[in-house]
C-alpha cells in the first residue's frame, strides 16, 4: 500500500518534470515578474501605488523588452510575512518567475530573501525601508529608500538651521526605531539636544496625551515618524492642541507628509519640514510628465511608493536590455549593479557594492501651490548612500 | 497643575467617546444577551456616511451627525430583521462566528467602495483649535464631544428609568416569556433597542473620525476597546459602561502622559485589576441569566 503510494507520487513528479521540460519552449520568449504587494489591509495604499506605477510604465514603454514579452503576476500578501513567503514560493516553483518584486514592509522583504537566494533570482524591493534588507541576500536590489537616508539628513539639516532642542515622537516598530536612532545620532553629534523621547504604540488611537507631553517639554521642533496613514491624525491633533501657535515645528522623514495623503491633512501641515526622496512637486520636466500621466490614469497624485515602483520596473527593463534578454538571475543582478538613470525623483543609481539605492535627499517644506498642499523642495543633499549599513 | 487639568479634560472627552461607541454593545450584550462583534461596523458606517455628506455633498457637520445616527440605525434594523433575529436563540459561539464574519465583510465592502486610506471629515472652523480657560487648554472639538455625549447619557438614563418604553425593555430583558404574556411585543422592543444601539455607534463613529481616525479597519481595530468597556463596566445597566468608559479614558490619557513607556498597557492593566476584584465588572449582576 505504502509502496504503491510512493510510486504514484513518483510518477506524478515525473509527469510534472516532463511538463516542465516541455514548458521552456514557450517560456523562452516571456519574462515573468512575480509582484508581491499588500493589496488589502492597512498597507494597501502602498500596494496600489506600486501596481499603478508599474502598469503606467508598461503602457508607456510597451510590454516587450530585449525581444521578450513581460508578464506581471500579482499576488496579495496583505503585508503578512507568512503570506509573502507562500506567495514567493508559489511564484518561483509553479509560475517559474524570473524576478520577484514589490514587498510593502520590511518583514515581507526579509521573508522572501532566502527564497531569492535559493532560486537565484533577483528580488527587487520597491517599498520596504530598513537598512538590513539588502544584506540578507546577494540577490536583493532596492529601488525605494532606506530610513537612514532621510533621517540622518534631517538631523544634519536641523542642527544647522537653528533647531537646538527636539522632542521625538516615533512609532514603536522597526522603521520607527531606525528613524529615531539615525536622527538622534546625527542630531546629537551636531550639537543638538533631545529633550523628550516618546514611542507610540503602532495601533495608537489618540495622540492627545503624547502631544500634551511634547507641548509641555517646549522644544524647538518635534521629530515625527509614524506609518503612512497616521500622519494626518497626528497633524490634525498637533494643530488642535495649538503646538503650531506655540512655535513648535514639525520635522521628520517624509513619510509623515506622504503625497498620497498630504492634500487632505488641512492647513495645519503648512510649514512642516521633511527630508525625503520624492515630492510630486519635484520641478523636473520628467516628473511633471510622470505626475500628469499618473493623475490622468488614476485620478490622484503619485507618492514616493509609486515612484519606487516606477523605478523598480525600469531597473528590471534595463537589466534585461543589458543581458540581451538572458534571464539568468545572477547575470541580471550583475546587470543591475551600477545602473544610473534619471528618475521622476531626480538622478538615482544602484550602488554596485550594496545593491541599494543611491539618490538625492531633498529638504522640503509644505506649501500651498495652486490651492493644493505640496512638499516644495528647497535644499538638496546629493547622491546619498545608505548610511545605515557600513557601521555594522 | 494646568497640564493635569488638560489631561483630565482630554481623558473625559476620550472616555465619553468610548461610551457612545460602546454603549450600544452594552445594550445588545447585556440586555439582549447577544454577542455582537460587528458593533464597530455600524460605527464605521456612521462615520463614512457623515464623511460623504460633509466632504462630498457639502452638508454642514452638525446636520450630518443626526444622519449618521439615522443611517446606522436603519442598517441596524434591516440586518436585525433579516439576519440577527435568527441567531438570538443560538449559542454564543454561533453568534461570534456570524458577527465576526459580518465584520470582515463590512471591512472589505468599505475598502472596495471608499478605498483603504484614512479619511477625515472637514470640520467647521468653530470646532478647530483650543482655547484657554484659566490657563487650561480646552480643545473645542473635545468640548463638543463632552457636551453631546453628556446630554445623550442623561437622556438614555431617563428613557430607561422613567419612560414606558424603558420599563417594557427592562421587563422584556428580565423575563421575555412573562413580558410577552403581559402583552409586550418582545421582538419589536428588541429590534428597536438594537437599532438605537447601532445608531449610537454610528454617531460615535462620526464623532471619532477626528480623534481615532476612520478607515475600513475601524471595526477590527477598536473592537477590543468596546469589549473592554463592556467587560469592565458590567453589562446590566447604562451607568456601568459609562463609568468604565470615563475611568478607562482618563486612565489611558494619564498613563500615556505620565509614563509614556508603559502607556499602552495602562488600559489593559486596569481591566485585569478590575476584573480580578470584580469578575462581573464594576456594576455587573452576580447571577447570570
Amino acid at each position: 500500500m505504502f509502496e504503491r503510494k510512493t510510486f504514484s507520487r513518483a510518477a506524478a513528479l515525473a509527469a510534472i518534470a516532463g511538463l516542465a521540460a516541455v514548458a521552456p519552449a514557450k517560456a523562452e520568449d516571456t519574462v515573468k515578474i512575480g509582484l508581491i504587494l499588500p493589496m488589502t489591509g492597512g498597507q494597501a495604499s502602498t500596494g496600489k501605488q506600486i501596481e499603478n506605477a508599474i502598469k503606467l510604465y508598461m503602457q508607456q514603454k510597451g510590454d516587450t523588452v530585449a525581444g521578450k514579452k513581460v508578464e506581471i503576476i500579482l499576488k496579495d500578501d496583505g503585508a503578512v510575512p507568512d503570506k509573502t513567503k507562500t506567495a514567493a514560493q508559489e511564484l518561483i516553483v509553479n509560475d517559474k518567475v524570473n524576478f520577484i518584486a514589490g514587498f510593502g514592509v520590511t518583514p515581507a522583504a526579509l521573508a522572501a530573501a532566502p527564497l531569492a537566494t535559493q532560486a537565484k533570482i533577483p528580488e527587487v524591493v520597491m517599498a520596504a525601508g530598513t537598512s538590513i534588507i539588502t544584506e540578507r541576500s546577494p540577490y536583493i536590489v532596492r529601488t525605494s529608500f532606506t530610513l537612514a537616508q532621510s533621517s540622518t539628513i534631517i538631523g544634519d539639516w536641523a542642527v544647522k538651521n537653528g533647531i537646538k532642542k527636539v522632542a521625538t515622537l516615533t512609532s514603536d516598530y522597526a522603521p520607527g526605531n531606525d528613524a529615531l536612532n539615525f536622527f538622534k545620532e546625527h542630531f546629537v553629534a551636531g550639537g543638538g539636544e533631545v529633550v523628550e523621547e516618546v514611542k507610540t504604540p503602532l495601533a495608537n488611537p489618540d495622540f492627545a496625551p503624547f502631544l500634551q507631553r511634547m507641548k509641555d517639554a517646549k522644544p524647538d521642533a518635534i521629530f515625527v515618524f509614524v506609518p503612512a496613514g497616521q500622519g494626518g491624525n497626528f497633524m490634525k491633533q498637533y494643530a488642535e492642541r495649538g503646538l503650531d501657535k506655540a512655535g513648535i515645528k514639525v520635522i521628520g522623514p517624509g513619510d509623515v507628509t506622504d503625497d498620497d495623503l498630504l492634500n487632505n491633512m488641512g492647513d495645519a501641515v503648512l510649514g512642516t519640514v521633511t527630508a525625503h526622496l520624492y515630492s510630486a512637486a519635484h520641478p523636473s520636466q520628467l516628473n511633471k510628465d510622470f505626475v500628469a500621466a499618473y493623475k490622468k490614469a488614476y485620478g490622484n497624485r503619485p507618492g514616493f511608493m509609486a515612484v519606487s515602483g516606477y523605478d523598480g520596473i525600469h531597473l528590471i527593463y534595463e537589466a534585461l536590455k543589458k543581458t540581451n534578454g538572458d534571464t539568468d538571475g545572477t547575470k541580471l543582478v550583475e546587470a543591475m549593479k551600477g545602473q544610473k538613470w534619471e528618475s521622476p525623483r531626480g538622478p538615482i543609481a544602484i550602488d554596485p557594492e550594496t545593491r541599494d539605492i543611491v539618490q538625492n535627499i531633498y529638504i522640503r517644506k509644505v506649501e500651498k501651490v495652486d490651492g493644493e498642499l505640496y512638499n516644495v523642495e528647497f535644499a538638496t543633499f546629493e547622491a546619498v548612500k545608505d548610511l545605515g549599513k557600513t557601521k555594522k | 497643575m494646568t497640564s493635569i487639568l488638560t489631561n483630565l479634560f482630554d481623558g473625559v472627552a476620550y472616555g465619553m467617546l468610548l461610551f457612545v461607541l460602546a454603549c450600544g454593545l452594552a445594550v445588545t450584550l447585556g440586555l439582549m444577551n447577544f454577542v455582537n462583534l460587528a458593533h464597530g461596523a455600524f460605527a464605521m458606517a456612521g462615520g463614512y456616511v457623515c464623511m460623504v455628506l460633509v466632504n462630498r455633498m457639502g452638508w454642514p457637520f452638525f446636520a450630518a451627525l443626526p444622519l449618521a445616527f439615522v443611517s446606522s440605525a436603519a442598517i441596524g434594523i434591516a440586518l436585525e430583521r433579516t439576519l440577527y433575529r435568527h441567531l438570538y436563540a443560538r449559542s454564543h459561539l454561533d453568534q461570534v462566528l456570524f458577527t465576526i464574519g459580518l465584520t470582515f465583510m463590512s471591512v472589505a465592502a468599505v475598502d472596495y467602495i471608499q478605498g483603504s486610506s484614512r479619511v477625515f471629515i472637514n470640520l467647521p472652523a468653530a470646532l478647530q483649535g483650543q482655547f484657554d480657560l484659566f490657563g487650561v487648554g480646552i480643545g473645542r472639538y473635545r468640548l463638543m464631544i463632552i457636551v453631546i455625549c453628556g446630554l445623550l447619557t442623561i437622556a438614555l438614563q431617563m428613557v430607561l428609568a422613567k419612560t414606558r418604553f424603558g420599563s417594557r425593555l427592562r421587563a422584556a430583558v428580565d423575563d421575555p416569556r412573562a413580558a410577552s404574556g403581559l402583552g409586550i411585543n418582545v421582538p419589536q422592543v428588541f429590534a428597536f433597542t438594537f437599532a438605537f444601539g447601532c445608531g449610537l455607534a454610528g454617531l460615535g463613529g462620526a464623532l471619532s473620525a477626528e480623534i481615532l481616525g476612520l478607515d475600513p479597519y475601524f471595526p477590527l481595530k477598536f473592537m477590543i476597546y468596546f469589549l473592554i468597556v463592556v467587560t469592565v463596566g458590567g453589562s446590566s445597566s447604562i451607568t456601568g459602561p459609562f463609568l468604565a468608559s470615563l475611568l478607562l479614558g482618563i486612565g489611558d490619557v494619564a498613563g500615556k502622559y505620565y509614563v509614556p513607556k508603559m502607556g499602552p498597557f495602562v488600559i489593559y492593566t486596569m481591566m485585569i485589576v478590575i476584573l480580578i476584584w470584580r469578575p462581573n465588572g464594576l456594576f455587573g449582576r452576580t447571577a447570570a441569566r
